[in-house]
């Protein structure tokens, strides 16, 4: 038996008796950052593939909300910064090995280009509003031509966004349960599978509900599997990694992982989505918002759990 | 130059005398501490064994908080003292969640704070505040590459641990044992 105790009484705010240093808006960020990323790629590969006529809602509907979500996104992460006032020395400097200067500088280029392709779709998106300026007809003009180009921006950039939000976690080798390299895979496949429920939400054509009820499906199977990985890798880890696992399984977070973001979150959905592929007659909105709501859910498990995994004490 | 200490467990009764130097010495906020010591009991009565430590940032060779920190605050200083600049901390938390130690808190001013090894007595050519305080003379600081200093020779002729090594840090405050 071994017992440890601190005699002279350390009780830091936020750290003891457990870590928590990242709140809520962290987790919001993750959700809103996997799902911004999610939407971007779509709009981005629609377009290269010179799709839009097809499939309008990733282009045109569904990109209304990703400079939202990126805005709010970083909203909730300045929020959570205790020294707020300093936020621009992140654009003083490079720093390759930490992935949060690889998010601030993603999220500099990918917020306003965000914008810049919405503001591309303004005329179709309202067709009954008039841009007053001429300056900003000619602006909108000179998006629409570029829009192939901004495409090829946006998927690298949306790639690395997503996979930002898991690696920024899994690159803290002090809290085991982040510290494992499939998060980052995980969090892209969880990202782009809520920006494909979101597609799904706002589609009115039944040809892309289809489409991306499919590609949804692939995707949660994907995430699926990752999730196993993760579990066997764990389980295969050091004793610190065991202790992680049994957070998420035989532990206080047991019914959030495996009933909200397992079962009601992938399994439920995944078994509806596959349903409406098979021609049953499923209200889509079902499984797309129990997709966006697991996902949420998700990151909130992750976050939290890993914060109370550590080395000592 | 590389500095490092080395606390005697053995030696050590756990009176607190280097946490409240420490606290005086730094204007460490109410409620916070850069160090702490830890009483781990091994064992059922009556066959216990005792250790008490004197804990504090391990100022780590390959120190995750630098590592990870998004805007340079966080780095290392001749003699591989880790310091904080607190003009260019954004309190964003990453090295306190990259820390296997929990050595870093964030000042309620925002910033993150932690053990600086003392480096404004050192640049004095003074010993950390706690060590020069410490009633048993259980703690050493010194230069691991002077192969003649007290820590270094400590740590040839006696039998030492370091904290969660497994952790990959390379630390550098060093446990008798």
């Amino acid at each position: 038996m071994q017992e440890e105790l601190f005699t002279s009484g350390r009780n830091i705010p936020h750290i003891d008796p457990s870590l928590e240093i990242w709140h809520w808006p962290i987790s919001v960020y993750l959700f809103l950052g996997g799902l911004a990323a999610g939407l971007l790629l779509f709009a981005g590969l629609v377009t290269i593939l010179g799709k839009e006529k097809e499939y309008p809602t990733p282009v045109k509907y569904a990109s209304i909300i990703t400079p939202i979500a990126l805005s709010l996104g970083l909203l909730a992460l300045v929020y959570d910064l205790t020294h707020p006032l300093y936020t621009w020395q992140l654009y003083t400097t490079i720093r390759l090995e930490s992935p949060m200067s690889w998010g601030a500088w993603v999220l500099l280029v990918t917020t306003p280009l965000s914008y810049l392709w919405v503001f591309s779709y303004f005329s179709e998106i309202f067709p009954k509003r008039n841009l007053k300026f001429n300056f900003l007809k000619n602006f909108e003009k000179f998006l629409k031509k570029n829009r192939k180009n901004m495409a090829y921006a946006l998927i690298p950039l949306s790639i690395i966004l997503g996979v930002y939000t898991g690696v920024l976690l899994s690159a803290f080798n002090a809290r085991p349960l982040w510290n494992n390299a499939i998060l980052g895979p995980l969090f892209l496949a969880s990202g782009l599978s809520t920006g494909a429920a979101t597609i799904i939400l706002l589609s009115k054509t039944a040809k892309e509900k289809y489409l991306f009820s499919k590609i949804d499906l692939a995707l949660i199977i994907i995430e699926l599997g990752l999730i196993v990985h993760m579990i066997m890798g764990m389980y295969a880890g050091s004793q610190v990694q065991l202790d992680a696992m049994n957070l998420l399984i035989g532990g206080e977070f047991t019914l959030m992982f495996f009933g909200f973001v397992i079962i009601l979150g992938l399994i439920v959905p995944g078994i509806l989505e596959l349903l409406e592929i098979k021609g049953y007659k499923v209200p889509v909105a079902i499984p797309a918002i129990l997709i966006l709501i697991g996902g949420l859910i998700f990151r909130f498990v992750i976050v939290e759990a890993g914060q109370l995994t550590r080395y000592l004490y | 130059m590389r500095y490092a200490m080395v606390i005697d467990t053995l030696k050590c009764v756990g009176c607190s005398d280097c946490v409240v130097a420490c606290q005086t010495e730094n204007d460490v906020p109410i409620g916070y501490c850069r160090d702490w010591i830890t009483e781990t009991v091994d064992g059922t009565y009556p066959n216990i064994v005792l250790e008490l430590k004197s804990e504090r940032c391990n100022h780590c060779d390959n120190a995750p908080c630098v590592r990870c920190c998004p805007t340079g605050a966080s780095h290392i200083v001749d003699g591989g003292i880790v310091l904080v600049t607190p003009n260019e901390c954004i309190g964003c938390g990453a090295c306190i969640q990259s820390c296997p130690y929990d050595a870093r808190y964030q000042h309620p001013e925002g910033y993150v704070d932690k053990c600086t090894f003392c480096h404004h007595r050192l640049e004095k050519g003074q010993l950390p505040a706690c060590v020069s305080v410490c009633p048993t003379k259980c703690m050493y600081f010194g230069d691991l590459d002077n192969p003649n200093s007290e820590v270094s020779k400590l740590l040839k002729n006696r039998k030492w641990k370091t904290l969660a090594p497994e952790a990959g840090t390379k630390p550098n405050v060093y446990y008798l044992i």
